[in-house]
């Protein structure tokens, strides 16, 4: 055991921990149990929304997956990866104030309260409910296997032993602070992100001797390493601006983000953290992609993509620093859990046990609900981490882009089109969905695109004929929007 | 009152189109920079402080000419207006 690499990282879940307690304090004094357990009152402040953004979405792939696969594709790699610049604004910009308001003055608390407000359907509500709680359980249990491996390899605890450390301590804090819990883990979490990758890519370019002679290293390696099409010339320009779709534009449906743009105090913060957000995510993006590139000059011939990060780390950097810095990889890991967790949670008691099961339950009744769902699912999600079953791991694959194709349109058209109905609703979410997984199992790439393309084509174009055709039908009530 | 003629909806329709302006222009650089100057021979290229010219132009310069963009966005285009109902009454 590297006691000077893991003593950092003890140091951070304790402060963690002191987070967790701290918000429960206001969870036990506020007087709307809902609002404040799973929105945390409204009251982050524009750095806290742009770490928590930046921090539930940056995720082991960010990482751990992406620098893996930097290192062996090379700068086209960080090319792609930068699509990801508009999660930073894009969201924030488009949902902003109109979203916030709306949420607002219709007492949201959830995506599917809004989508349940605005379309006044209940197929809408179950299917969304659905969809949130199976792709999102699914990538729960993906990011505690990547937690769980990370802590392994640095610790040589056994994986079980490592998951059940790595669970528990997301878990507490989770139930017991609630979403505000959430949020300020993750504004340190974010820093720590920034922070670890900023001095790794110095101390990288710094092993490496200089980028002139990293590069001269590259080149002699394999030219097309340094080219935007990739080591084996695999990244046609269709293909990588696709990209732009699934992890730049798509975001916006994608619950447990949209559901922070609702979530901030005023137009103030909403302004700095689209500003504070975009650089975090750009440095993020960047520097983690471009360290895996880097990562092939220094530490060449490493054979298991996921382990370039760590073992890099360790490489270059002096134990006590490599602690803070593998601290990023475990922060992006928890913000991104914890951000599914509160979602899943709230989906289960605000949309599914509020609505259906019992519409007249106490606070009391609440908040003991709350805690036992929150901590009920956590710990199914860590036992099926155990052994992951197969199933699952295909469901996460396809999460991201699936919870785009079913909710993207019914959002934006919700907040922006009037003659959006619920039948263009439904009928796009049944096609986004359908034909993602469609795709994704028998014609992936198909036409050369990623296979969210053709499903958010689809889901646009079926939302639009759907609720052009079925106008008569039914009076919407748009006072609201 | 009329909800429909809630004046904070206009600003906040103006602010999400500008949001879509910004994405085109993002994509544009990324896109011009990287596959414009990119797709001659690897052995060829020129560099910038070490970097491939498309990749330092696409990636690098790009991205912090797009947080100027979004920095005088915020300055000059996007308004400071309420949220809740009763902000909106005082």
């Amino acid at each position: 055991m590297h006691w000077a690499v893991i003593l950092p990282l003890l140091f951070f879940l304790i402060i963690i921990f002191g987070i967790g307690i701290w918000a429960n304090r206001q969870v036990v004094q506020s007087n709307s149990f809902l609002q404040e357990y799973f929105l945390g009152g409204r009251e982050m402040g524009g750095f806290i929304l742009a770490m928590t953004m930046m921090a539930t979405y940056g995720s082991a792939s960010s990482f751990i997956g992406g620098p893996g696969v930097a290192y062996n594709t090379g700068l086209g790699w960080v090319l792609l990866a930068m699509a990801q610049l508009p999660a930073g604004y894009f969201v924030l910009m488009v949902l902003g104030k109109k979203f916030a308001i709306v949420a607002r003055r219709i007492e949201a608390i959830t995506l599917i309260d809004f989508l349940k407000k605005r379309y006044d359907s209940h197929t809408i509500v179950i299917l969304s409910a659905f969809s949130i709680i199976i792709f999102l359980f699914a990538s729960m249990m993906a990011q505690w296997v990547g937690g769980a491996r990370l802590i392994e390899s640095l610790t040589g605890l056994s994986y079980t032993t490592a998951l059940l450390i790595f669970a528990a301590s997301v878990l507490i804090y989770v139930v017991i602070g609630g979403f505000r819990a959430v949020a300020l883990t993750d504004a340190m979490q974010g820093t720590i992100m920034i922070i670890g990758t900023v001095i790794l890519l110095i101390a990288t370019i710094i092993a490496g001797g200089g980028v002139d002679h990293i590069m001269q290293d590259l080149v002699a390696d394999n030219p097309n390493l340094i080219s935007p099409f990739g080591a084996d010339q695999s990244l046609t320009p269709l293909y990588v601006s696709t990209f732009w779709i699934l992890i730049g534009l798509g975001v916006i449906g994608l619950p447990q983000i949209a559901v922070r743009a609702m979530s901030y105090k005023d137009s103030k913060s909403l302004h700095r953290a689209i500003l504070i957000g975009t650089i975090g995510i750009g440095t993020i993006m960047f520097g983690m992609h471009l360290i895996g590139v880097f990562a092939r000059s220094v530490m060449p011939g490493i054979e298991i993509g996921d382990k370039v990060m760590p073992l890099l780390t360790l490489e270059v950097l002096p134990p006590v620093i490599a602690g803070v810095v593998l601290a990023a990889p475990m922060a992006a890991i928890m913000s991104t859990v914890n951000a599914l967790l509160i979602l899943v949670s709230s989906t289960v008691v605000k949309d599914i046990y509020l609505n259906y099961i019992n519409p007249k339950a106490t606070d009391k009744q609440i908040k003991s609900r709350s805690f036992w769902v929150t901590t009920i699912i956590g710990v199914a999600v860590v036992i099926l981490a155990v052994n992951p079953p197969e199933l699952l791991i295909m469901l996460n694959l396809f999460a991201f882009g699936g919870l785009e194709s079913a909710f993207l349109w019914s959002v934006v058209f919700g907040l922006y089109w009037k003659k959006a109905n619920k039948y263009g609703a439904i009928s796009s979410m049944i096609v986004g969905i359908g034909l993602y997984i469609y795709i994704y199992e028998f014609q992936t790439n198909i036409f050369g695109m990623h296979s969210v393309t053709i499903p958010i084509f689809a889901s646009l174009l079926t939302f639009v004929v759907v609720s052009l055709v079925t106008q008569k039908m039914k009076k919407i009530e748009d006072y609201h929007f | 009152m009329n909800y429909m003629q809630d004046k904070r909806f206009k600003i906040a329709h103006k602010e999400a189109l500008i949001g879509v302006g910004l994405v085109i222009l993002n994509f544009a650089i990324w896109y011009g920079f990287a596959y414009g100057l990119g797709s001659g021979n690897p052995a060829e290229y020129r560099y910038i402080l070490g970097f491939p010219e498309w990749f330092f132009y696409s990636c690098i310069a790009g991205t912090i000419f797009m947080v100027i963009c979004i920095w005088l966005a915020m300055k000059l285009f996007f308004k400071d207006i309420p949220l809740d109902e009763e902000e909106e009454k005082r």
